[in-house]
């Protein structure tokens, strides 16, 4: 019970890790993600891909819609397509 | 036969968010951009039979907006414009002509050459977000480029927040994958 307390599975340091890259991990969750980063290179791989990914995200700046802009151009579009095919 | 076929119904699901990426680095506005997107897509649909076939349909609407970005920056480079910039210009006394090669140059080469960067990595995050299930990608997008938080997400698509990390986890390493191929290599 008491090495459950430190000691996280693989799948749990993922978790933490992909909670993190939100700001969503508690410090407590940091801490113990920290402490398995020392001895699992498996989750330390796994860290630095998606830190990486995060980042490049972050610089990219890229963009993309909101559902209801989105839905706005499908209804522009819908409207087009019914006139099309009445003519 | 064609090499590729042709169905504006999916067009708004497959292309969109592409698209107004493409479109929002080059014009810097929301609105605008939409209203590009939309007007490509509604030309897209007036000539349809001069689609072959031979480029993907992706290429060939982003040929579309291309043309629909040069005609927003002719309308916009009217005569008003240039009268506006002129006078900002003349109002700078302090410049005395070579503010250009002073203040603007270096800043503007090294925009333009972030701009290009940002550009090309927006497309490759977006082809490899296009081999991603529709879902994943959707979830994607609004935790990260959006920025909504875990329970708007999990509200509007009716899941739970555990099936949403799952979700994102998987996302995550499929994006990381293949932006290590395609991207970093």
């Amino acid at each position: 019970m008491k090495k459950r307390f430190l000691f996280i599975s693989c799948d749990e340091a993922k978790h933490i890790c992909d909670k993190a890259q939100y700001g969503e991990a508690t410090s407590w969750e940091q801490f113990k993600l920290r402490f398995r980063l020392f001895y699992c290179h498996i989750t330390k791989t796994y860290s630095r891909k998606n830190t990486k990914l995060s980042e490049t995200i972050e610089t990219s700046k890229v963009q993309c819609l909101k559902a209801e802009e989105r839905n706005k151009l499908q209804s522009a579009l819908n409207e087009e397509l019914t006139k099309q095919q009445q003519d | 036969m064609p090499k590729h076929q042709i169905d504006p119904n999916n067009w708004v699901k497959l292309y969109s968010d592409y698209l107004f990426n493409y479109t929002i680095t080059r014009v810097n506005d929301r609105e605008v951009a939409q209203d590009l997107i939309s007007e490509t897509f509604l030309a897209g649909l007036k000539s349809m039979k001069n689609f072959k076939g031979e480029a993907s349909e992706r290429t060939w609407l982003v040929s579309i907006l291309k043309r629909k970005i040069i005609d927003h920056y002719r309308k916009i480079n009217s005569n008003k414009g240039k009268a506006e910039v002129r006078m900002n210009y003349i109002n700078d006394t302090d410049s005395e002509g070579d503010w250009l090669e002073e203040r603007v140059a270096d800043s503007t080469v090294k925009t333009a050459e972030d701009s290009l960067v940002n550009s090309e990595l927006g497309d490759a995050i977006y082809d490899c977000l296009a081999k991603l299930p529709g879902k994943q990608a959707d979830v994607f997008k609004m935790k990260t480029m959006l920025g909504y938080d875990t329970e708007s997400i999990c509200k509007e698509l009716d899941i739970t927040a555990s099936n949403l990390w799952v979700i994102i986890h998987r996302a995550r390493t499929a994006l990381a994958e293949c932006m290590e191929d395609n991207w970093f290599k």
